[in-house]
């Protein structure tokens, strides 16, 4: 066995509290410590929510943790005990036989080295290479990962490379000196799907190639059906199941692993509602109410060739015009959702902020007219998109962001009312706020709370309370699940349906996750470095698309274990 | 979780309980950080201190010659009076100069008209408590009506400087464009030209006085919050905080001044100790160049610019009672500064 962990703890101590040290069990609960074994040559992948310790637990093999966290339990790595190793001992493993590949690989690398620099630095440390043998090696590498011209990125800089050529990097670094573990923490979830794709193919590969095991460390079953041998499900720091990954999928025996299975929004049907865990652990189902959509629904908006340029500078007066969104054209019916999908850079989010208009107007040219009732919202003074603003309203990708860290949710909620003037007084806002809250899942007391005090996905529903405060007709969703963890997601997925249901909201869902986007929406949008390649209604652009570059975005989707009989349900 | 839509939501529930205002929620918790609070209390000290002063009620007979010249504190006892070794007496007859001494017909006139005056010589005690200065002045209410004027100077200079440097900086990093190249290149000029200079090109203009000093110091100190300040709303600005404001219709205005800075105050706060601290002392260097306060005013500068020739003579008092003040001040500030950064952070929320 490579790599054995049994009954491990992992504590935090968080400060004193009368006296007594005060521990967070990040993983473990209750003295139980959780345990799993890495064989040679496999793959092994730990599963789970934000929270759940699978990160912790990985970073704690090799001691990667802050000074604050406490080890108990057994790691044995080759025969050797790596809990009571020495720092020294560790740093002589690190790198050489367990290499580690993190999530985002912009901060990974060091900004200010060229990536020829960073990749032999192992080289000359560990395996005593000459600087020019260690360059030799290092082509090689990125060679071997594919990263095309290897010889003319030795001397490029980290931001000269797109994020999947970053992550390539980082895999050719861990690769280095031939490491017998690669831990793999969320390598591709920065990345897009058909980027994704291409690097969990290159660590198949490489995996093969060299005869090493990995720890593949992931929120998505998607992901972890299609690489993993072997498959650990933890949740509040315990495992819940593990074992090889046809039985996961095809069989699960716990209740958690089920659930986690069916959220998932699948692109193989369409269903009205998502299940959420909590349902499925209680074995409640609720009753899906299909709502039949009028195709008849009057226009809100119609988009004619809408395009939005940005300036770039250049030199000390000159400035070239970069096209972000090339002449894009849809109309959103009332009650309805249009769906815009594309990797990132191909200007969807643009698309969103423009009809906003929440760019700044210096930054550069919009082209094109977009009609909001009679009226072309790019063209508006800002005077005249006051009363606008009350219609339109936005959903922004990171909740943790968007809230104002100062303001009490009350202030939040309160403070819309307040520019347009909706209800009579204070007090009035004040129970407005406070129904919507219960509208949107939350009770009153969240009221006096800050925003770091909630969840994410809690977040979410007081971002979109803060929408509904200003009865829109459109609301534009921008990548605005992306960042929730699975279940958390349908959960908000559903509370949008019911509110386009209950008050005939359209949106402009943005999203990169094509599952989601057939979830969601009724035509879909694909666009591809600003121009849109595609456009057509959910079924027709899933089930036969027409452009190759839909087809190959949808073949890049994880789709869980492809062995498994039958698509969990 | 799941029932997510109840038809009426909470609208039915116990009314909403009174939301805690932003600043009522930090003096809570501003309450509950014993140091700050301790902190609080020697400043509140201190503002009385200057009140009273500035009323006259304590330390109105500064200029009072009470004591013997360099009078040590009374803990160390009067000062050894001085022997002086007097030089032997000459032998021989004194030498009679009254055939060459113009004057000599006078004297006898002169010494019957200075018996008809009357001199009386005022009590003059040996020690005083935190000692006296070269003419036997207090050092103690010296040093109390010092502080009036150097806090006034300090505090209100450097909120002059936080004013001009947050608005200015808020709007460059704000607006950006041809405003804050605008904004850069009155900053540039600012900084180009040497602080001291700049001081006397104002100075010049103002004239003397106290209130000159705070406008003269004010003016001239703005530079680094500004650039500070901009930095942070260049990186909040596009926050998506900050769009979502927006979004909802939020003037720039509101923007600035409800949303960013609020978040970016602790900069503000920080500075605005850092400033108090070097005004005071900038004060002294105004003072010694003869463009701070008037030579009948006291303050902690002009007493620490006396103590430099006192300390040669073995007369440290007026220098320890000096920085003693300054520095019981300038640490309560800064602490009470902290505790304010805490207490408006509300991440920081139970943490104490």
């Amino acid at each position: 066995m490579l790599l054995s962990v049994e009954n491990l703890r992992v504590a935090f101590r968080m400060g004193r509290e009368n006296g007594q040290v005060r521990r967070v069990e990040a993983v473990g609960r209750g003295g139980v410590g959780i345990g799993f074994e890495v064989p040679e040559n496999t793959t092994v992948a730990l599963v789970g929510e934000s929270g759940s310790g699978k990160s912790v637990t990985a970073m704690s093999i090799i001691n990667l943790l802050p000074d604050n966290a406490e080890r108990t339990g057994t790691i044995t790595f080759e025969g050797r005990d790596l809990i009571h190793a020495s720092g020294s001992e560790l740093r002589r493993l690190r790198g050489r036989a367990i290499a580690c590949v993190f999530q985002e690989p912009m901060t990974s690398l060091n900004p200010v080295f060229t990536v020829g620099r960073q990749i032999t630095e192992p080289l000359v440390q560990h395996l005593k290479l000459s600087s020019r043998q260690a360059l030799q090696k290092a082509e090689d590498l990125l060679n071997e990962v594919g990263l095309p011209e290897p010889k003319r990125r030795l001397a490029a800089y980290p931001h000269e490379l797109s994020g999947g050529q970053q992550q390539r990097v980082m895999i050719a670094m861990a690769l280095a000196c031939e490491p017998r573990l690669l831990i793999a923490d969320e390598p591709t979830t920065a990345l897009d799907v058909t980027v994704q794709r291409q690097i969990l193919e290159l660590l198949a590969r490489l995996k093969e190639r060299h005869r090493m095991s990995m720890l593949f460390i992931s929120h998505d079953l998607g992901v972890v059906g299609e690489i993993a041998d072997h498959v650990v499900v933890m949740r509040q720091g315990l495992v819940r199941e593990q074992g090889p990954v046809a039985g996961i999928f095809a069989n699960p025996q716990d209740a958690y692993t089920k659930a986690l299975l069916a959220c998932r929004p699948t692109l193989g049907q369409r269903r009205p509602r998502l299940m959420v865990i909590d349902d499925h652990l209680a074995g409640t189902a609720r009753a899906d109410l299909t709502v039949v959509k009028d195709p008849a629904a009057p226009i809100v908006v119609e988009a004619h060739a809408v395009s939005k340029s940005f300036w770039i500078r250049r030199g000390v007066f000159g400035r070239t015009e970069f096209k972000a969104v090339k002449g894009a054209s849809f109309s959103l019916r009332k009650g309805h959702t249009l769906g815009v999908v594309g990797e990132s850079g191909s200007g969807k989010t643009t698309l969103g902020l423009a009809l906003l208009r929440l760019h700044d107007p210096n930054g550069g040219p919009t082209g094109g007219r977009a009609l909001f009732d009679g009226r072309d919202l790019l063209k508006l003074s800002s005077r005249e998109m006051l009363p606008i603003r009350r219609r339109i309203q936005v959903v922004f990708q990171n909740p943790y962001a968007s809230l104002n860290p100062r303001f009490t949710v009350a202030q939040t909620l309160v403070e819309p009312m307040t520019i347009h003037g909706v209800g009579r007084d204070g007090d009035d806002r004040l129970a407005r706020a406070t129904a919507l809250l219960g509208r949107v899942g939350l009770d009153g007391s969240a009221l006096n709370k800050y925003p770091h005090e909630f969840s994410g996905g809690q977040r979410q529903r007081i971002a979109i309370a803060r929408c509904l405060t200003l009865d829109p007709e459109v609301l534009v969703l921008d990548e605005a699940v992306s960042a929730l963890d699975v279940s958390v997601q349908a959960q908000v997925l559903n509370l949008l349906k019911d509110l386009q249901d209950e008050l005939g909201l359209a949106y402009i869902f943005i999203s990169h996750d094509l599952a989601v986007v057939r979830f969601m929406a009724d035509e879909v949008l694909v666009m591809k470095d600003g121009a849109v390649v595609e456009q057509a209604s959910t079924e027709d652009i899933l089930d036969r698309p027409q452009q190759e570059y839909t087809r190959r975005l949808i073949g890049a989707i994880p789709r869980g274990y492809t062995g498994a009989a039958a698509a969990p349900t | 979780m799941s029932a997510v839509l109840t038809a009426d939501g909470g609208a039915t529930g116990a009314k909403a309980p009174r939301s805690e205002s932003t600043w009522l929620g930090a003096w809570r918790r501003f309450r509950s950080n014993r140091v700050g609070l301790w902190a609080l209390i020697v400043l509140a000290g201190f503002g009385l201190l200057v009140a009273l002063s500035a009323l006259g009620w304590v330390a109105g007979d500064w200029q009072t010659e009470k004591g013997v010249a360099n009078a040590p504190p009374t803990f160390m006892g009067p000062a050894q009076p001085q022997v002086a070794s007097a030089a032997a007496a000459a032998s021989g007859p004194l030498l009679d100069l009254s055939s060459v001494d113009p004057l000599a017909p006078r004297y006898r006139e002169w010494t019957e008209r200075a018996a008809k005056l009357e001199t009386t010589e005022p009590h003059k005690v040996d020690t005083l408590p935190f000692g006296g200065d070269r003419l036997g002045r207090d050092v103690l209410a010296k040093a109390i009506k010092g502080a009036q004027i150097s806090i006034l100077v300090g505090v209100l200079a450097a909120l002059v400087a936080t004013l001009i440097g947050t608005v200015l900086g808020a709007l460059a990093g704000f607006f950006g464009g041809k405003i804050g190249d605008a904004l850069e290149w009155l900053y540039n000029v600012f900084t180009a030209i040497p602080s001291i200079l700049l001081i006397f090109a104002f100075a010049a203009v103002a004239g003397r006085g106290v209130q000159s000093v705070v406008l003269i110091l004010g003016l001239t100190g703005w530079t680094g919050i500004y650039r500070l300040i901009r930095a942070e709303f260049i990186k909040h600005a596009v926050r998506d905080y900050v769009r979502a404001a927006e979004a909802i219709g939020a003037s720039a205005g509101a923007r600035i001044f409800r949303h960013i800075l609020p978040n970016v105050s602790h900069v503000m706060l920080v500075q605005l100790s850092i400033l108090v601290v070097g005004f005071i002392k900038a004060e002294v260097i105004l003072s010694y160049l003869g463009l701070g306060v008037s030579v009948d005013q006291v303050s902690w500068g002009t007493m620490l610019s006396e103590a430099q020739s006192e300390l040669i003579l073995g007369y440290w008092w007026q220098l320890v009672a000096a920085t003693t003040f300054m520095a019981v001040f300038v640490t309560a500030f800064s602490l009470v500064t902290d505790a304010m950064r805490d207490a408006l952070d509300p991440k920081l929320r139970g943490l104490e």
